[in-house]
């Protein structure tokens, strides 16, 4: 690893200081993870790392309010993994937190991390985009707030500007009359990036989402809202061909985890599971 | 800019404390081997992916590589030196040796730690749960069906002995 300053502010006022002074050849540490592994391969060498661990308002953990759910951006993986009324209410989140890493790296990984890193197959993603979240920004000119498919522009691109974070997520209470569920295909259970990952989310109004990971530039949702999904006189085969066409809308590429058109012909088998497990999930409900 | 990056960090590892200097770019798993000689934790992948480094940090299993050591003052560490010796093995270092659980013994250490932290955390872990809290664990000789059944029998004596 090349060598660098580290730096550990206490406060946010004193990141911003350090951030202007550091010129913008500076990486922030949270979890470490993924910076880790590219300061090691030299992908990144930066002059300074500024360690964010010990900043109190970014750790404001995870708070229930009545109308949404918000987590500070430091809030671990494991933490999210392990959370009662987050297993109750988004259970797609918690399937899709379960399944990052190892235990070892749930035990350091940050959800803000996940996101800023904007991996195409961040697994926390399609759980987060299904359940409407939005990423809270905060820099010197103050706070921001977008919806998570605005914040993530492409492969390692927010949209965060220069000397700007992430200071939470928010996710609004997601209705009675919905489901959720997430589905992952990898070569090894743990420690594998997603060959593709996605979450399901069915409404009772009749509208089905799916939102889909590792199979473009950027995780993203499609919908279909004419209820064929969820009507009863339509039979598993048709709805098989509906899920099928819907996921026409994703551009996979082939990689070193397996073809574009195994992850195209994968994507039908996984999203019939999730939509199924969601659907089990809302009549469970009624 | 100019680059300073030595800094003092006090860190207690296996009850024991340390007050050292360590370079901003060493990672604790550098530190603990190179620096302190303790060479337990072992440096496989180097990318998080074998869980040949995993320690205890404030009695979370993490992966020693992938935290600087800098990161980490005010800690407390526990490596598998600090589970038992050859004078004394802990529960599951004896068990591990009962099962056969150990072959080439690389991924030994790491591996243990893994379990340990499982047992602190669910002391009645399912066969299906060890498999899972060990899955950022690789081993390449055992096949981990002997691994996953000497976890088990510490948890079954650790209940045994409970009642």
């Amino acid at each position: 690893m090349n060598s660098f300053n580290y730096y550990q502010p206490k406060n946010i006022e004193d990141l911003f200081d350090l951030q202007e002074c550091s010129a913008d050849n500076y990486r922030l540490l949270a979890g470490g993870t993924d910076l880790l592994v590219r300061l090691k391969s030299g992908s990144i060498t930066p002059e300074a790392i500024i360690d964010i661990k010990r900043i109190p308002s970014l750790n404001s953990g995870i708070s229930i309010e009545a109308d949404k759910v918000t987590f500070g951006a430091l809030t671990l993986m494991a933490t999210l993994e392990s959370d009662e009324f987050l297993e109750e209410n988004y259970p797609a989140l918690t399937e899709a937190v379960h399944n990052i890493g190892s235990v070892q790296i749930r035990n350091r990984a940050t959800i803000a991390g996940n996101l800023c890193n904007a991996s195409p197959a961040a697994d926390s993603a399609p759980a987060l985009l299904i359940y409407d979240a939005s990423v809270v920004c905060v820099s010197r000119k103050g706070e921001r707030t977008l919806p998570l498919q605005e914040f993530i522009k492409g492969p390692g691109k927010t949209a965060l500007v220069s000397n700007e974070i992430v200071k939470q997520i928010v996710m609004p209470l997601p209705s009675q009359n919905q489901a959720g569920a997430f589905s992952r295909l990898t070569r090894r259970k743990g420690v594998d990036l997603a060959t593709i990952n996605l979450c399901c989310q069915v409404n009772q109004t009749g509208k089905a989402r799916f939102a889909l990971g590792a199979v473009g530039p950027v995780p993203f949702i499609v919908e279909e809202n004419e209820g064929l999904l969820l009507s009863t006189d339509i039979s598993s085969e048709v709805k098989k061909s509906i899920i099928s066409k819907l996921m026409e809308k994703a551009t996979p590429i082939s990689d070193v985890r397996a073809s574009k058109e195994y992850r195209q012909a994968m994507l039908t088998v996984l999203g019939w599971r999730a939509f199924n497990t969601a659907i089990e999930r809302l009549q469970n409900k009624i | 800019m100019e680059i300073k990056n030595v800094h003092e960090i006090t860190i207690n590892i296996n009850d024991q404390p340390y007050t050292i200097g360590v370079q901003a770019h060493h990672t604790l798993l550098d530190v603990l081997r190179d620096q302190l000689d303790i060479t337990g934790p072992k440096e496989c992948c180097g990318v998080g992916e074998c869980g040949a480094c995993t320690v205890l940090l404030d009695g979370q299993a993490v992966n020693a590589c992938l935290i600087l050591a800098v990161e980490v003052d005010g800690s407390e560490i526990i490596t598998i030196e600090g589970l038992g010796g050859s004078v004394h093995l802990s529960p599951l270092q004896q068990a591990f040796i009962d099962a056969g659980a150990v072959q080439c013994g690389f991924c030994t250490p790491g591996m243990i730690m893994a379990a340990q932290y499982l047992l602190n955390t669910y002391p009645e872990p399912t066969k299906e749960e060890v498999r899972v809290a060990l899955s950022g664990n690789l081993c390449r000789c055992t096949g981990y069906d002997r691994i996953i059944d000497a976890v088990l029998s510490v948890s079954r004596q650790q209940k045994e002995r409970v009642k």
